[in-house]
């Protein structure tokens, strides 16, 4: 009789309010670090010395730590210097850093890509540099770079686990305390496991559909 | 002067080093409104750096330009930005942005940059690409259009900023031959119809229909210049006459 009651009465909803505090935690890190890394990446590739300079210093230290030492700085270090952050918060902060940095190499490259002609004929008709970005360098930078932002977004519904180690439960967090608690980690976390394959499935089939609505003749990528 | 004959645009000593290397020496001339002037000349002769310095997108070294008789004073950027739109630029590899498509192509910049509503950008974008015959490929994306195509937009795209100067790239330089003709017709159709314009070809039977000046480059300086019938007529000894007999010789051997 336990074994219904097990999965029913304690996993699911257990994980099901870690899954809603996982989503939390993924939908403004993955939204914000990707405006992050767009910005950061768009400063390394054309900005100016200084603002280059400091953008690839931030994407260093961000891509060369480890996320886990990223969140123990900002959660357990930073009361240090008078700053406290909820769990929650230090770890979409974390999240969206980190996300930035990488997101910030792929959205890089995508504008290293694009032909000097591109900016050219934008200058020549009077844009701005900004408006340049805004309107001819990012748009085509962001397809060419979509394969790349989508994989890192599919990281961060994965390492968004390591939220619990700063005591924000979420998925894994629930997870574990479930299978602490009962001692069943094999069955637990097979099921933890499942939650997160479902989770980069959708990701994947919505990305896949978002390259086919952003797929442009000349650029690759999706088929119609 | 900027009288009613007064010169549209007009370059005065520019000057430009690239790697150590005087790429224009000193360059100056001036183009009165509805001609069409040529500028012929062996590759590597500056042609490109000039027209490109013209509208700063090649920041000269030293120099003045004016436009209907008012300086550019390139350190105020509205400035610069107001002297771009009136200036058409056409690339030799067209430039067309490859994100959108035909339509946007020619509507974007009066979107974004003359900030009109976007179906005012619209209908004029369409009357732009009707003008130069290519109504029927609005939806079209560069990839999928032919050179000649291209750059066909790309001289909508320019025309729709309703430019006071166009300068012209080697506009038909990185064409098919059998595609060639139609980016001329339109061109041709522009001078008719009074258009200033500043052109860079190879193309001299075209330039000698056409054209009301010549000028010619080598070594970044403009060694000489003038009424094209006069430049290429059979009795000059001139290096443009020269030069255009060699790309003659050149064709024939090509063509046959």
């Amino acid at each position: 009789m336990t074994e219904p009651s097990f999965y029913l009465d304690q996993l699911i909803p257990a994980l099901n309010r870690g899954l809603v505090v996982s989503l939390l935690l993924i939908a403004p890190a993955g939204s914000c670090g990707l405006i992050l890394g767009i910005i950061v990446g768009s400063v390394r590739a054309v900005g100016g010395p200084v603002a280059r300079r400091l953008a690839d210093w931030y994407a260093g230290i961000f891509r060369g730590t480890p996320l886990v030492v990223q969140l123990f700085v900002l959660y357990f270090g930073l009361p240090n210097v008078g700053l406290y952050l909820e769990p929650y918060t230090a770890a979409v902060v974390g999240f969206i850093l980190c996300s930035g940095a990488y997101h910030s190499e792929y959205i890089r490259g995508g504008l290293l890509s694009i032909k000097r002609g591109q900016r050219l004929a934008a200058q020549a008709l009077g844009f701005s540099s900004f408006k340049t970005m805004l309107w001819i360098m990012i748009p085509q930078a962001a397809r060419r770079a979509l394969p790349g932002c989508g994989n890192e977004i599919i990281y961060l519904i994965k390492y968004s686990s390591l939220a619990y180690i700063i005591t924000c439960i979420e998925l894994t967090g629930e997870g574990k305390i479930i299978a602490t608690k009962y001692f069943r980690f094999t069955e637990v976390f097979l099921v933890v496991g499942l939650y997160y394959l479902l989770l980069v499935t959708l990701a994947t089939i919505g990305l896949g559909k978002l390259e086919k609505k952003l797929y442009i003749p000349g650029f690759g990528g999706a088929r119609r | 002067m900027s009288g009613q004959n007064g010169p549209v645009l007009r370059v005065e000593n520019i000057c430009k080093e690239l790697g150590g290397k005087q790429i224009l020496n000193r360059v100056s001339f001036s183009v009165n409104k509805g001609e069409l002037l040529v500028l012929v000349g062996p590759s590597g002769g500056g042609k490109s750096t000039l027209l490109q310095c013209i509208n700063f997108l090649i920041p000269p070294d030293s120099g003045r330009v004016w436009l209907d008789g008012s300086e550019i004073k390139i350190g105020k950027k509205q400035d610069l930005y107001s002297f771009r739109r009136q200036v058409g630029m056409i690339f030799q590899d067209f430039n067309l942005f490859d994100h959108l498509n035909a339509l946007e192509n020619v509507s974007i910049a009066l979107r974004k940059v003359k900030k009109w509503k976007r179906d005012d950008a619209r209908e004029r974008a369409m009357a732009e690409l009707a003008r130069v015959g290519l109504a029927d490929k609005a939806n079209l994306y560069p990839a999928e259009l032919s050179g000649g195509q291209k750059q066909r937009v790309s001289i909508a795209r320019a025309l729709a900023m309703d430019p006071k100067v166009m300068l012209l790239d080697e506009p038909t330089s990185a064409l098919d031959p059998e595609l060639i003709g139609e980016v001329l017709s339109v061109i041709r159709d522009l001078a008719k119809g009074g258009m200033t314009m500043v052109m860079a070809t190879h193309q001299i039977a075209f330039s000698r229909s056409l054209a009301d000046g010549v000028l010619f480059m080598e070594d970044g300086e403009i060694v000489e210049q003038g009424p094209i019938g006069e430049l290429l007529s059979a009795d000059a000894q001139t290096r443009t006459r020269a030069f255009s007999a060699k790309l003659n010789e050149l064709y024939e051997e090509n063509g046959s």
